[in-house]
């Protein structure tokens, strides 16, 4: 339309953006996916269901869950605080949401170790009450937690802020309650911004490493999620249980992807049929 | 800045452009005069945009020439073409200020820094942004982005001067003076200017000349009276001002229907007709017997300057009268009430295929329509 | 106090202390700790050859993966948003994926095809192209990681800049090139910023990938994580820590200088409501999609 660029040129870039994504990201996904079957459905089959491999997939599951559940929650009620309260400190409020994102997973990691250490305060306090925290589960959910918090905060905030609050105040004016008023208008105007917030959550919780494997301890049927389990395989030289398991581990990749697109588009439909409204 | 070299011809041969299988713009031809402000005017969607876009070479034609001052450009690219083009949403370049947007054409075309430096000055002063140099895009009011987007236009003297609805995206009032601004600055400059609307009235108030557009095609050139006053076709008839249309059967010279009866000495026997009258040459007053047509009066609408009534006739034609105030205050209407009426000038409207319209036709003493 | 105030209160205690114990204690924990041995400590500790040369070499590859990132994520970005082509619609779903595999796979997956048996590792192999346990493997490592973020942060902006900007500068006699380079990119400026900012940041981290591909051998393949969880499985919390500060205050430092860049020019004070969305990417997600 626009004399911008001639065919020839334009063609040798969509070539080049092709031969990008074919080297970084579809060969080696491909090649994965043919490594997990290459000795067979048996093998691979054999490889994903070795009680250690169920107990890492159940382990992932569990933390999984629970991080969601603690994310939905605690990431709606802080985004709703961070758009529609004012208050002293609500500028550091929202910086420090962002700071899971400065820090490497491993530091994330170390970081309960020096706060949950048998020689720390917390450490010694739980100790006394027989609470595990580090290298057991309790760890491995606040470090995850630690990671994904930004997730569903991030994504409801700018959500929450074009959305505006004329419906909240006419559903006041019509007698709902704060309560009514959250579930009947907030929420249903948010729920697919709140569902990719989720999947991406899952997604990250899913595939969290540095951070786990620092709390974890590692040990074998115990604290051993999915990923650290491949990790185990691949550093004892089981490459056939390595890929195999990331292998099922890339195939929810792909549910997830499709996930986030589901999500997004809704979201931006929803958006863009209230503008239209507006 | 000298009157004559901003003096430049247009002349616009057969353009046709099709969009995959739409038909944009179809075998439209026109001269534009040296220094003329012509309007291009026309509903959205009926190409006039289209045609601002392949003169400013941001489109290539399908078919057909353009030829300024005597030269083919077709074939030269936007970037040779040196014409000010003011997009619909002026397209300001968001990151540099007021300053540097104008002074942008000026250091592609490497002009040295002294002069761009006089240039801009020189600009903003016409402009009266003079203490708005140092502002960005985001801190100017809508009609001062404006007048920025015709700055950067006319900085590096373009042969003509191209603007895309330049008022569409401003508030009425800041539209108004937007208007008159316009009409001196095009006085002051004297560039050959060319800019598309779909608002006839601001057509009309700031045109020296205008091009209706309708589905692509060219329905008629003309000064705003002639537009006005002569419609070349019934598209140009309804879309320019209001108009009461008819459509009659001739009998024995005279189109009839209902209650109507228009002379139409050139027609044939039983053809239809369109009959068109402006609502000002409908005359209607509150006493039944003052007129010889009689209606019920529906609506009184007011209009600032006038009034508009409309009536029904007991046949059901909708009728719409323009008034002035001072007629208007001198008799007593009432809604609903019985009115009588004439109409005292109307036209045949010309079939679409053809061209040039007949001039109006003045009745005649003792027809039926006559006070 | 009325209800509504009284929940809105509550709320607000709820998401202070909820951040305040899940963000900010784990940080001042570290912050405290790295206090315990005193500045001159801290500084030792960095001086340990190991420390020092695995924060310069994870520094150097952050610093190429994202200069990679840029170049090839505003390439992918244009092309996706302005052309339309044959697989488009596939491309332009991918680039989510590595956001939705764990990394320790994406390493996985990178070692199988590009390592010394791997189908095409071993011919690079043969031509005396290493790419696992060298250095560019730590780079490709780092660069699958990051790839969405710059694409992801470029994409909604060029969609909004209308095509009009462009065409201005042609009138004005800009060609393509002049166009792209003085229209184009400032125009997108906060978001490219934004993109190749977070890629830093995200190499600067990046564990699980680079792990698996990295020979992690001190002194020369080691980045600072894989220091960092060395020096915890060996009980060394001292020189743990000190890598651990210094990476996180260039995160930090990275981010505020972002921040700092992306302020709309003319604009003197930031909108703290703009700063958070700036620094977080996926927020500019929910732009329209042609």
């Amino acid at each position: 339309m626009t004399p911008s660029v001639n065919a020839p040129m334009r063609h040798v870039l969509i070539a080049t953006v092709w031969l990008y994504f074919g080297v970084l990201l579809l060969g080696p996904i491909g090649y994965l996916g043919w490594e997990a079957m290459r000795e067979g459905l048996g093998a691979f089959w054999t490889e994903i269901t070795r009680p250690e491999a169920l107990h890492g997939f159940l382990l992932t599951v569990e933390i999984t869950a629970i991080v969601l559940v603690m994310n939905l929650i605690f990431g709606t009620i802080t985004a709703l605080v961070l758009v529609r309260q004012r208050f002293i400190g609500r500028a550091m409020l929202s910086g420090m949401i962002d700071l899971p994102f400065a820090v490497s997973p491993v530091i994330a990691g170390f970081m309960l170790i020096l706060l949950f250490g048998p020689a720390t305060l917390l450490g010694s306090f739980f100790g006394s009450l027989g609470v595990k925290v580090l290298f057991a589960v309790p760890a491995m959910v606040l470090a995850t937690l630690f990671v994904t918090f930004p997730f569903v905060v991030r994504e409801l905030t700018p959500l929450l802020q074009m959305l505006g609050t004329d419906s909240e105040e006419a559903a006041r004016t019509l007698g709902a309650t704060e309560w009514e008023v959250f579930l009947k208008v907030t929420l249903p105007s948010i729920r697919w911004g709140l569902a990719y917030g989720a999947t991406l959550t899952v997604a990250r919780a899913i595939g969290e490493f540095g951070a786990v494997l620092v709390v974890s301890g590692n040990i074998l049927s115990v604290t051993q999620t999915a990923t650290l389990h491949i990790y185990q395989n691949y550093v004892d030289f089981n490459y056939v249980g390595a890929y195999a398991v990331a292998g099922v581990l890339l195939a929810a990749s792909f549910l997830i992807l499709i996930g986030l697109e589901i999500a997004r588009t809704r979201a931006t439909a929803s958006l863009q049929e209230r503008e239209k409204i507006a | 800045m000298t009157a004559t070299s901003n003096q430049t011809k247009i002349e616009v041969h057969n353009l046709s452009k099709r969009f995959g299988s739409v038909q944009a713009v179809s075998r439209v031809t026109f001269n534009v005069r040296s220094g003329e402000l012509l309007g291009l005017l026309g509903p959205s969607g009926s190409g006039k945009t289209t045609v601002l876009r392949m003169l400013a070479g941001l489109e290539s034609p399908t078919e057909g020439d353009i030829v300024v001052d005597g030269r083919r450009i077709n074939d030269l690219s936007v970037q040779e073409r040196n014409v000010g083009f003011v997009f619909q949403h002026y397209a300001l370049f968001k990151h540099l200020s007021v300053h540097e947007n104008v002074a942008f054409g000026l250091r592609i075309r490497k002009w040295n820094a002294e002069d761009i430096r006089g240039r801009v000055t020189e600009l903003l002063a016409l402009m009266s942004l003079q203490d708005l140099g140092g502002r960005y895009p985001h801190q100017l009011s809508g009609g001062q982005r404006q007048r920025v987007a015709i700055a950067r236009a006319l900085a590096s003297r373009p042969k003509m001067l191209l603007l895309d609805e330049p008022f569409g995206a401003v508030d009425a009032k800041v539209r108004q003076e937007l208007r008159e601004w316009l009409i001196r600055l095009h006085h002051d400059l004297n560039v050959t200017s060319l800019f598309v609307t779909h608002d006839q009235e601001e057509a009309m108030e700031v045109s020296d000349r205008i091009i209706v557009f309708s589905k692509g095609r060219l329905e008629q050139v003309g000064t705003p009276a002639e537009i006005y006053e002569e419609p070349a076709t019934e598209f140009v008839a309804r879309f320019i001002g209001a108009m009461n249309i008819l459509e009659a059967e001739v009998r024995a010279g005279v189109a009839r229907i209902g209650p109507f009866e228009f002379p139409s000495p050139a027609s044939r026997d039983g053809q239809k007709v369109r009959v068109g009258f402006r609502p000002y040459s409908v005359k209607v007053s509150e006493e039944p017997e003052h007129f010889r047509l009689q209606a019920r009066l529906r609506h009184i609408y007011f209009l600032g300057v006038a009034y508009r009534l409309e009536i029904e006739t007991a046949d059901g034609f909708v009728l719409r009268s323009r008034m002035n105030k001072e007629e208007f205050s001198r008799r007593r209407f009432e809604i609903g009430s019985p009115v009588s009426f004439a109409i005292t000038e109307f036209r045949m409207l010309p079939d679409a295929a053809e061209r040039g319209s007949p001039p109006p036709v003045p009745l005649p003493p003792g027809s039926p329509l006559t006070p | 106090m009325t209800l509504h105030r009284l929940t809105a209160y509550a709320l607000r205690s709820t998401a202070v202390s909820y951040v305040g114990l899940l963000i900010i204690l784990p940080l001042a924990a570290i912050g405290h700790h790295s206090l315990t041995g005193g500045f001159a400590g801290f500084l030792k500790d960095l001086q340990q050859p190991q420390a020092s040369s695995a924060i310069l070499l994870t520094i150097e590859a952050a610093l190429a993966t994202t200069a990679l990132n840029a170049v090839f994520g505003v390439l992918s970005a244009v092309v996706l948003v302005r052309y339309e082509f044959p697989g488009r619609w596939f491309l332009n779903a991918m680039v989510d994926l590595p956001f939705a595999v764990p990394t320790l796979v994406a390493g996985l997956m990178i070692a199988a095809l590009y390592g010394p048996t791997g189908l095409i590792g071993a011919w690079l192999q043969a031509g005396g192209l290493g790419v696992l346990y060298e250095r560019p493997g730590i780079v490709f490592a780092m660069l699958f990681v990051t790839m969405p973020f710059t694409i992801r942060a470029l994409q909604p902006v060029l969609m909004e800049l209308e095509q009009d900007q462009e065409e201005a500068a042609f009138t004005l006699g800009a060609g393509p090139w002049i166009t792209f380079l003085k229209v184009t990119i400032p125009s997108v400026l906060p978001g490219l910023l934004t993109g190749i900012f977070l890629t830093f940041v995200r190499a600067l981290g990046e564990f699980g990938a680079v792990v698996v591909v990295a020979g992690n051998i001190p002194m020369k393949t080691q980045v600072a994580s894989v220091y960092v969880y060395g020096e915890i499985e060996s009980y060394n919390p001292q020189g743990a820590t000190s890598v651990s500060i210094t990476i996180l205050l260039i995160s930090l430092l990275a981010l505020l200088l972002l921040e700092r860049l992306t302020r709309p020019p003319g604009e003197r004070l930031p909108t703290i409501l703009r700063r958070g969305l700036m620094m977080f990417p996926l927020s500019h997600r929910f732009m329209p999609t042609k």
